[in-house]
């Protein structure tokens, strides 16, 4: 029996019937209405009053709202009595975004068995959609599509279903039309995912199994995670056991979102919502960990687990030396909330104390950067973001032969010691519409892949190519996005490391070495790198009262150059006697900007130049 | 502020000239011809006081001007003239037994004020505190008819140098700069204030999108024509807040490039200096001796009183600024007997700071000793002696013992260099 209406005080330890879950994804591109329509659907089935209906619930980090993208998973559950006259327990889970937290994203949708798919009756069919669709397929989900925004004049919504048919390959006869913002269609929506998206299944009686899907650190209750339980049953005061960090802790809580938190005495199978037991970092619950009970476990583990590993390493400096401490603290306090990214101390010639910073992909760092800057209010300056190479280095007069690992093309040892580099390499699938496939092939084949597979599938591409992961860090991503008008998909996993010509390649600025932008690369794209690099600083550096030469060397030889003109004229042309004032705070500002900036050689390099200089560009 | 340029100035601070021309200007009481041309008007009279009047209302506001100038329907005179008065009787109270060495009405469009009220403000002035024997008076005017049709009763009043605001001549660039006057009525204004004025200086904005050297050169030597000793050449610049800003923003047109602004600034020194009006500060050109008086006490950091809405003063490191807004002062006035907004006392490194970036913009420089006496600072306390001698091996300072000098180099890199030598 589903209960209509648990409140938080009164704890009922009864779980839901399989044949009365549905478990269900919204899939949408950015603004075509995903969080209205899940507002909508809370406010639909009483999880909020119109009053706490502030809008958009689900989305609730800035950074996320900014740029649109999900980084936590968050679940809601709501309660529907469907036409059938039954009662259900729905659960939406909205996923992450973005490719470099793909795991994380295949660990949500591993706990659905459907979605929505979200298209703007105006819009069409776009970009991300593809990309998670795809994804969703994968996990055999039942796709319900949903034509949103069909109040605005503007709406096609036949010719939006024929294109949901054309591009992504879905009948779209029984699509919903709706319009999450004047709410036409809602109740058809909840009538589709009753009937159309399949119950879970899973054995009551058997032992616990349940997935860990997310978590994260809450001031109040400490590491929330959430659970998909998969058989058996989970409740409070049960001893469990994490099966790949081979831990056991104690429930005490088990509960759900409506998004209010509400508290439940235990969760059957099919059941997605929260456990907490007292665990203090995130860092104990790993992504995709199976759950079990502590006494009767069972036989084996949920399959597809991956340890998540940093595989982007930059350095964090404080611009003002005096924040180290700040920094530091603050970075505990970032972890506390996402155990994927690493750090630890180190110290540069140039840059003083800072952190060597490990994380899942570029965007990921920006994310950290931005919150450190945002949320902690810190003037950083980044580093080149770099993979972690392998060495083989021959014996010296004091040590023997050995292999490190590379995380800081600073640290890079003599070149007469290296007998042999190692670089990571990743598999990469990439869908991508037939029109944008002869850029995606050249893009791929700049950054030395090896072509795989290609396969069509209606009119549309899945090419698998082999990458090394140093030319997928930096930009790739957004190459792919704008070579591909954002139609192409992108998911890929490490295949291990193999020898790579690799050097390190250093860049002066006016004749000294800025090791925040050294960085390894492969020495065939070495020159056509330098020279991107050097003509990106000469844009992002200011002119001085002196003219800049900017170079770029390899070992002794420099193998690009630009000059960075002196500058002609700084100057207040008109200045009388109130101005005094006016110009001395001008002053004041200048001196307070210069104190973001690092100097090299008498250069002032504002602290964007540093990530901005990498990217690369249209051309290589 | 007739004539000036939104060249980041201060609204209240004007902008002025210095015009050689032969004959008298003795009317008023307290009104003394202006000083003859010959020599820099030495640092012996460091100790005089220089009194800035602000006038801030203008018939329209220009598309470039980020002065504190207002357009009003009307205007009450009656009480703008008791409020100037007040507010200078209290700036006398306050600093009294100095001796006044120039008096400067500046706005807005001060030649839009009743003769009368210039007459009663010179007059109250110099009965505040006594005149120097060459005391130079002077009024900042619009080049129209109407306004060249008062001069006779400004010199009358004792006003003895002009500042006119030609700013161009090419009636399309005035069109395009939003002024009300033509190239022939401003010429006309000009010599009608040759006739009156012991002293005539005029402005020009240059660097405008679009103006090659060849235009410059010929609208500069034209300029240099008209036998003015004081000129004030400004570079556009566009300043946030204008209407400039707005049709930049928007793309409509594209300002000059700083390059080739850096070409006419060169020009533009050795046009003038081949003429006989070497620059003397970055925009004011004049006849050795015939420099603004007036001005040079705010650029060698001497004591200022400035009355009227948004004017700024400095008594012996006391700074003080008024109301800005004209009704908003008026009211202070009529309420407190003065029209200031606030009043500090700068701390020695402000007032050290200000004296550099002043004194630095004139071609003598500073002297160092002074600055530091004035201040309470040490020598090596003002400015960063290394930065000093890298800038000096690059050319673009001179330091001759304590005297510190902009080259010509440098001068068009001054606000760079400030940020790299003077202390924090
Ligand atoms: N006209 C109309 N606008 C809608 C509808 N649904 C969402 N919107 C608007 O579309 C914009 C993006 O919606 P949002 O839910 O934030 O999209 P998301 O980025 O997919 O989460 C917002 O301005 C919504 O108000 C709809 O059905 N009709
Ligand atoms: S609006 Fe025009 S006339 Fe008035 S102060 Fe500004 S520039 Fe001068």
């Amino acid at each position: 029996m589903a209960p209509a209406n648990r409140s938080a005080l009164c704890e009922i330890f009864v779980t839901v019937p399989l044949d009365r879950i549905r478990n269900f994804s919204i899939i949408a591109h950015i603004d075509h209405g995903k969080s209205t329509l899940a507002d909508r659907l809370i406010q639909r089935t009483g999880g909020l009053t119109d009053r706490e209906m502030s809008a958009q619930v689900l989305d609730n980090m800035d950074i996320e709202k900014e740029r649109g993208i999900t980084i936590k998973a968050q679940t809601v559950r709501l309660d529907y009595k469907a036409k059938d006259g039954k009662d259900y327990v729905l659960n939406l889970m909205d996923t992450p975004g973005h490719v470099d937290f793909a795991y994380e994203v295949s660990r949500s949708l591993a706990a659905c068995e459907g979605a929505l798919l979200v298209v703007d009756a105006a819009q069409g069919v776009e970009a991300q959609t593809l990309a998670n669709v795809y994804q969703s397929i994968e996990h055999d989900h039942e796709i319900v599509p949903v034509i949103n925004k069909i109040d605005l004049p503007a709406a096609e919504p036949d010719k939006v279903k024929a294109e949901i048919e054309d591009i992504i390959g879905l009948p779209a006869d029984d699509a919903v039309l709706a319009s999450a913002k004047a709410g036409i269609g809602i109740d058809e929506i909840l009538e589709a995912i009753v009937a159309r998206i399949p119950a879970p299944k899973g054995d009551p009686a058997a032992p616990l199994k349940a997935m860990l899907v997310d978590s994260w650190y809450d001031p109040y209750l400490g590491v929330v995670i959430l659970i998909r339980v998969v058989e058996g049953t989970i409740r409070k005061g049960q001893q469990i056991k994490f099966m790949q960090a081979d831990t056991v802790h104690l429930v005490d809580r088990v509960g759900c979102f409506r998004p209010k938190i509400e508290q439940l005495g235990e969760m059957g199978p099919g059941e997605i919502g929260f456990i907490t037991a007292q665990i203090k970092e995130v860092s104990q619950t790993a992504v995709g960990d199976t759950i079990t009970d502590a006494k009767k476990p069972t036989a084996a583990p949920l399959p597809g687990f991956k340890e998540v590993q940093p595989v982007v390493f930059c350095g964090l400096f404080p611009v003002d030396a005096a924040d180290f401490e700040k920094l530091r603290e603050s970075l505990y306090k970032l972890r506390l909330n996402d155990a994927s990214f690493s750090f630890e101390a180190e110290s540069s010639a140039a840059l003083g104390f800072g952190f060597r910073c490990g994380f899942l992909g570029l965007l990921h760092l920006e994310i950290i950067q931005e919150r450190l800057t945002r949320e902690y209010d810190l003037d950083l300056i980044t580093t080149a973001p770099s993979v972690v190479y392998r060495l083989h280095l021959s014996h010296s007069k004091t040590e023997d032969a050995k292999v490190i690992e590379l995380h800081n093309p600073a640290d890079m040892p003599d070149p007469n010691r290296i007998d042999m580099i190692e670089e990571p390499w990743i598999e990469a699938t990439i869908y991508v519409p037939d029109e944008y496939l002869g850029s995606l092939l050249k893009l791929c084949q700049d950054r030395r892949g090896i072509q795989k597979n290609l396969t069509y599938v209606g009119g549309r591409a899945q090419i698998t190519y082999e990458l090394p992961l140093n030319e997928v860090v930096f930009d790739f991503y957004d190459r792919l996005k704008s070579i591909s008008r954002g139609y192409a998909s992108f998911d890929y996993h490490q295949i291990g490391y193999r020898e790579g010509d690799l050097v390190k390649m250093s860049i002066m600025v006016n004749g000294e070495p800025v090791d925040a932008l050294s960085m390894i690369v492969h020495r065939g794209a070495a020159e056509a790198r330098g020279r991107h690099m050097c003509e990106r600083l000469k844009d992002l550096i200011p002119r001085h009262l002196f003219k800049i030469p900017v170079q770029a060397a390899i070992g002794g030889k420099v193998i690009a150059r630009e000059t960075i003109a002196a500058m002609r004229k700084d100057v207040t042309a008109k200045c009388y006697g109130g101005d005094a004032t006016r110009k001395r705070k001008l002053l004041e500002k200048q001196k307070e900007g210069k104190k973001r900036m690092r100097e090299y050689g008498n250069v002032n390099i504002p602290q964007e130049a540093f990530i901005a200089a990498l990217r690369m560009g249209d051309e290589s | 502020m007739e004539g000036s340029l939104p060249l980041a100035t201060h609204p209240s601070d004007p902008a002025t000239g210095v015009s050689h021309a032969p004959g008298m200007a003795k009317e008023l009481p307290g009104a003394i011809p202006a000083p003859a041309a010959g020599s820099l008007p030495s640092l012996e009279r460091e100790g005089e006081l220089a009194l800035y009047v602000h006038w801030p209302f203008c018939v329209s506001k220009c598309p470039y001007c980020d002065f504190n100038s207002h357009v009003r329907d009307s205007v009450d005179q009656q009480a703008w003239r008791d409020a100037l008065l007040r507010d200078l009787a209290h700036e006398a109270a306050v600093l009294p037994g100095r001796r006044l060495g120039s008096i400067f009405f500046g706005g807005g469009t001060p030649s839009l004020m009743p003769p009368a009220t210039v007459a009663a403000l010179i007059d109250a002035a110099t009965r505040h505190w006594p005149a120097a024997d060459d005391i130079e008076i002077t009024l900042e005017a619009n080049p129209s008819s109407v306004e060249a049709a008062r001069f006779a009763d400004l010199a009358h009043a004792g006003i003895n140098r002009v500042s006119l605001g030609l700013q161009a001549l090419d009636d399309q660039v005035l069109g395009w700069l939003g002024r009300a006057h033509g190239v022939a009525e401003g010429l006309a204004a000009l010599d009608t204030a040759q006739n009156h004025f012991g002293r005539v200086s005029f402005d020009l904005i240059y660097a405008r999108p679009g103006q090659t050297p060849e235009a410059w050169d010929a609208e500069l030597r034209r300029a240099l024509s008209f036998g003015t000793e004081h000129l004030s050449l400004y570079q556009l610049t566009i300043e946030p807040g204008t209407q400039f800003a707005t049709r930049v923003a928007k793309g409509e047109f594209v300002p000059l490039d700083p390059d080739a602004g850096a070409e006419l600034f060169e020009q533009t020194r050795a046009a003038t200096a081949a003429a006989g009006l070497p620059a003397y500060e970055i925009s004011n050109h004049a006849r050795p001796g015939a420099e603004s008086r007036h001005n040079l006490t705010y650029w060698r950091y001497g004591n200022y009183a400035g009355i009227g809405p948004g004017a700024h003063g400095r008594r012996d490191g006391r700074a003080t600024v008024r109301r800005r807004k004209p009704e908003n002062w008026i009211a202070r006035v009529e309420a407190n007997g003065h029209g200031i907004e606030r009043e500090d006392d700068l701390p020695p490194e402000a007032r050290a700071q200000e004296a550099l970036l002043m004194g630095l913009r004139l071609a003598e420089g500073v002297d160092l000793a002074r600055i530091a006496a004035m201040s309470g600072l040490s020598v090596g306390q003002l400015v960063d002696a290394a930065a000093v001698d890298r800038l000096a091996r690059q050319g673009l300072l001179a330091r001759d013992g304590e005297r510190l000098t902009v080259t010509d180099a440098g001068m068009l890199l001054l606000d760079a260099i400030l940020a790299e030598i003077v202390a924090a």
